[in-house]
């Protein structure tokens, strides 16, 4: 019943921040780690409720032997259901730094109490703050780091997330696979603020990317003078 | 060897009970009695639970709605704060400290623990703790930076005010109390047992108990350290965790962490020991795989402490390091799988019988195992950095805790009640109780796994409409109202019992262990005569023995001296060994619990100086401790009954008291390495190295140290032999004394004139650590000198009674390596960051 009611309230359930919508290869996998685990436990359980169920009513003696639950259900069974899990929870988690073939770009995070500042490519010192530009189909390394307390770096569509620890650089690679706009939230509690740090992340084409990162640089510049 | 006159069985009740009993009245202040204080632990444990549902409630209240202004986050960081650290260190540990407090000597068949006065200080050491830290709620100054306490959050530049310290030395105080009982549960269970009751023959829940506090041994001196380090940074600008000064926040994490894992089985297994008590009793089959389930308890407690960065996965570690612990994580599955398997087959061979405690251990079935399969996801790392830190890890926690520890003992307190009152209830309530508690808890935590995966970290106060979680966290919030209906209905219904249950002659459930065959409900020497034991504990006939145990055909089954009298075995063969005489009544407990209390606020209020006064009165009541223990002359062997003779216990090899001065300087050893792997981790993880002062230690009065603390140790040696060979041994005690004192005027010379200002680096401050860690053992050492000169001079030592002496050279020697290993360490590190001379 409450597996049922789950897929049904998922049906419904989008939002900007959902890691079950993916829109990355990162998040995709994850997505299938999670299908693949929640209905293995779910048999699991059912597995496990019917032995007990039979033993409290004394039923399936001959299946129930104590050498066969301690042996067979205490040992054997986990130890092959774990190889198997964390073999594909490896296979899975390893390819996500290989997914393209391109350079990805390289976007420094930096977080404070309760903001985020995105500050992009090497050189050019283009800044944003709470809204993060990134081309969609190219990776992107962003290097996670904090001006004050942890925080942590969350885009749940598009993949796992990164403490920004101060004194400390983190390196998370994601992806968006197509142009569009996503959630991103300080996932780690950090003061009074926490609820209210997020930022917006927008995906552009390729070359819409470009003329953005134009804008940026020319407005900046404009200031400066 | 004359043989006590016997006497008649009310006699020796009348006897025993003008022994053992509490004074009335005020008296209570005085009580060291294990049954005593192991209901007061209980209810003083379940009013925290309490403490913090209502927490929990406000916390739901707020969430129930998007944009909520219920209270505003300066509040609600304090409301979930205190909730996560007053049902860890307040409920969870304390309920299972009172739980075993009263009934191991009872399972095993003593008369009381060990330590009778220590359970006492630990009880006060933990009300004044929680008062604080209850009183600090009240008056709105609160810890507020999560239960975890991060740093630099929790570091006085984010949290300048008092809330942190609350926390720091509030949860430290409480904590005493965990190592002593720690200390107490271990050597109470490997030397105070019946006669022939060999280490094979433990009752399973004494295992438990025993992998539960040697892993408390263990695990809580990494967060004792840091709980100190922390508070030197905030009180004392040591920068152990501030990154700008070569400190590092992930020090403290792992530091937390490694505390933290394994306290998530040190709360699991005593809960668990009490199911594999619970089970066979209404399987009516003894424990299938007892022998396995051993096994699968110390695979935990190993396994435990090698998972802690599983909590750490988002802070950037290494790939193989990931896989590493991801793949441990994993595997504490099986030895945990493999316990449930063991009781579904118990029950298989068993004829089952239900009643109320089975009720709530089926809900126990559901709940655990579902805690364990999304245990198992978010061991697995790409699905954890999704995960981590959204409610469905608040779903998860919650499945296995309430699973793994409130359910199981709700089932507990059915199934022992009956034993504390001598009622039993007709269970209107039982029933009703639990579906609210069971379908309110799934209600509130099953959908709150959805919650976190649709995107919504923990710990936040408001969250936007267009989230899409509102109907969610709605439905969360009303199951948790329904699950504190029942809650309230359970509250209601020990009450009923308590007041209105049917009086029973013995043993209601029939069960087949010890603590059934006392009275019900038991008399403070819980046994008038102590049993032979010559099968598995937990499957004798209580109902007989109690018979024969009652009419003093036991051992020990009489008075003298107005002594409380209980017996020490064998750890492993069980044989007795020695007559273990535990002290009577005292407020002394109470008075050194509230000087230490007195510390605690000195400290919380910065009176640094003002806080010598409590200590100095503090060690002074400590040493009163010791004026009744020990005799002026040498007592020989004295009947026990059964035509056999054991050594009062000062006289005897191995007391309780020179065990527990083993696990003590266990415990404190723990706590050194943990503090040498965070001077280690500094000085090579920490950014900001190398520092741009570098100490240059003088060489000369570190060897001068090393020297007296090396003296120290010999000079201890050499009173003992002295002692033995029935010469005072007044001159190489006091010369102990001195050399201990020497070194730390060594030690404080090299603080002062060589590391000069530890607040200036992490390293500066590491080596002041270090060479405080030195200081504050010699220190020690020389009380303990000082003890063994005034046992000499009230002659209490003999060369038969040297006992004092013996505690004091583990100590001494102790000391000595230790020190030798901080000032070795201090040269490395000075080294390692460029200060070769």
């Amino acid at each position: 019943m409450p597996i049922l009611g789950t897929s049904l309230l998922l049906a419904g359930c989008g939002g900007d921040l959902s890691a079950l919508d993916p829109a990355g290869p990162n998040a995709h996998n994850v997505a299938t780690l999670w299908w693949i685990m929640l209905w293995g436990s779910t048999a699991i359980f059912l597995f496990v409720s019917l032995i007990l169920c039979l033993a409290l009513t004394q039923r399936g003696q001959r299946l129930l032997s104590p050498r066969w639950l301690l042996i067979g259900g205490g040992l054997a069974f986990p130890s092959v259901v774990l190889v198997a899990l964390v073999a594909v929870s490896l296979a899975l988690g390893e390819r996500l730094l290989v997914y393209a073939n391109e350079a990805p770009l390289r976007i420094e995070a930096v977080a404070r109490q309760w903001q985020w500042e995105f500050r992009y490519g090497d050189d050019t010192n283009i800044a944003t703050l709470d809204k993060l530009h990134i081309p969609a189909g190219r990776p992107v390394d962003f290097a996670v780091t904090s001006d004050d307390v942890i925080h942590s770096f969350w885009i749940p569509r598009l993949g796992g997330k990164m403490d920004a620890i101060p004194g400390h650089t983190n390196t998370i690679r994601l992806m968006a696979d197509k142009p569009g706009t996503y959630g991103g939230v300080c996932a780690e509690f950090c003061g009074e603020g926490h609820a209210i740090m997020r930022f917006s992340v927008q995906a552009h084409e390729p070359n819409e990317f470009n003329d953005v990162m134009q804008q940026l640089s020319a407005s900046r510049a404009e200031r400066q003078q | 060897m004359e043989q006590p006159s016997p006497v008649s069985q009310i006699k020796l009740h009348h006897d025993l009970k003008a022994i053992w009993d509490t004074p009335p009245g005020w008296g209570f202040l005085s009580a060291v009695n294990h049954t005593v204080l192991g209901r007061r632990f209980i209810i003083a444990a379940f009013t925290f639970f309490a403490i913090g549902g209502v927490l929990a409630m406000l916390i739901r209240a707020q969430l129930a709605t998007p944009r909520s202004a219920f209270v505003g986050p300066d509040v609600y960081n304090q409301i979930f704060t205190m909730h996560g650290s007053v049902m860890m260190f307040l409920y969870a540990i304390p309920m299972f400290e009172g739980f075993a407090i009263y009934l191991l000597p009872k399972m095993l068949g003593a008369r009381d623990l060990a330590f009778p006065r220590l359970t006492a200080y630990g009880f006060w050491c933990y009300i004044f703790g929680g008062s604080i830290l209850i009183g600090a709620m009240l008056l709105g100054v609160a810890p507020d930076s999560g239960w975890f306490m991060y740093t630099p959050l929790s570091s006085s530049t984010y949290t300048p005010g008092i809330n942190a310290d609350i926390w720091l030395l509030g949860i430290t105080f409480v904590e005493i109390s965990a190592l002593s009982a720690a200390v107490e549960i271990t050597v109470s269970i490997l030397k105070l047992r019946a006669p022939g009751m060999s280490i094979d023959r433990l009752p399973i829940m004494a295992w438990y108990l025993l992998v539960t506090a040697l892993m408390m041994l263990f695990g809580f001196p990494p967060l004792i350290l840091g709980s100190i380090l922390l508070e030197l940074e905030r009180a004392f600008d040591l920068p152990f965790f501030d990154p700008t000064r070569g400190g590092d926040s992930l020090l403290w994490q792992h530091l937390f962490w490694l505390f933290g894992h394994p306290e998530v089985y040190i709360i699991f297994l005593p809960a668990a020991g009490a199911i594999s008590m619970m089970i066979p009793t209404f399987a009516r089959h003894p424990l299938v795989g007892y022998r396995a389930i051993i096994a699968a308890i110390i695979a935990v407690g190993f396994l435990s402490f090698g998972l802690w960065v599983h909590h750490m996965f988002a802070v950037g570690i290494p790939h193989l390091a990931l896989a590493f612990f991801s793949a441990a994580s994993g595997l504490v599955a099986i030895p945990t799988g493999l316990q449930i398997f063991a009781w579904i087959a118990t029950l298989a061979k068993g004829r089952p019988r239900f009643d109320v405690p089975m009720l709530y251990l089926a809900g126990f079935f559901v709940i655990f195992v579902i805690g364990g399969l999304t245990g198992v996801m978010l061991a697995m790392v790409p699905f954890n950095l999704q995960a981590h830190d959204t409610h469905f890890v608040v779903a998860h926690l919650h499945y296995v805790l309430v699973g793994g520890f409130v359910f199981p003992m709700l089932a507990g307190a059915y199934y022992w009640l009956p034993h504390i009152t001598g009622k039993v209830s007709d269970h209107k309530l039982a029933v009703p109780a639990f579906w609210l508690i069971f379908i309110g808890f799934n209600m509130t935590f099953f959908l709150m796994h959805l919650t976190g995966l649709l995107g919504m970290p923990r710990r936040i106060d408001t969250y936007p409409a267009e989230a899409k979680w509102e109907w969610l966290n709605l439905l969360s919030s009303v199951g948790s109202f329904v699950m504190t209906i029942g809650f309230a209905l359970f509250v209601l219904d020990i009450i009923l019992q308590v007041r209105f249950g049917k009086a029973f002659r013995r043993n209601p459930w029939q069960a087949r262990s010890l603590e059934w065959a006392t009275p019900t409900p038991p008399p403070s020497y819980a046994f008038a005569s102590l049993p032979h034991v010559e099968s598995p504990a937990d499957w004798l006939e209580p109902g007989s023995l109690g018979n024969d145990l009652a009419a003093g055909r036991g051992y020990l089954g009489f008075t003298r001296n107005g002594w409380q009298e209980t017996l020490g075995v064998g750890m492993t063969d069980g044989a007795p060994d020695q007559v273990v005489v535990l002290p009577r009544s005292t407020t002394l407990p109470f008075w050194t619990g509230l000087a230490t209390g007195t510390i605690v606020l000195c400290l919380l209020f910065k009176l640094y100086w003002l806080a010598l006064l409590p200590f100095a009165v503090t060690i002074t009541l400590l040493l009163c401790w010791t004026r009744t223990t020990g005799a002026q002359s040498d007592l020989g062997p004295l009947p026990i009954g059964r035509g056999q003779t054991a050594l009062v216990h000062w006289e005897a090899g191995q007391p309780p008291s020179w065990w527990a001065m083993v696990f003590v300087l266990a415990a404190d050893a723990t706590l050194f390495g943990s503090l040498l792997f965070g001077c280690v981790f500094l000085a090579m993880i920490a950014p900001g190295w190398p520092p741009a002062v570098i100490v240059l230690p003088s060489y000369g009065v570190m060897a001068l140290a090393a020297i007296l603390m090396i003296a120290a140790a010999l000079f201890g040696r050499l009173a003992l032999r002295d002692l033995n060979r029935n010469r005072a041994p007044t001159a190489w005690l006091g010369s102990a004394a001195l050399a201990h004192l020497g070194a730390c005027a060594a030690l404080v010379w090299i603080i002062a004139v060589d590391v000069v200002d530890p607040t200036q680096h992490a390293h500066q401050a590491t080596l002041f650590a270090l060479l405080g860690y030195a200081v504050l053992h010699a220190g020690v050492g020389c009380i303990l000198a000082l003890y063994g000169l005034q046992r000499q001079r009230s002659g209490k030592l003999s060369p038969i009674r040297n006992l004092d002496l013996r505690i004091g050279k583990l100590w001494h020697d102790y000391a000595a390596v230790a020190g030798l290993v901080a000032l070795v360490a201090v040269i490395v590190l000075c080294w390692s960051a460029g200060g070769r001379p």
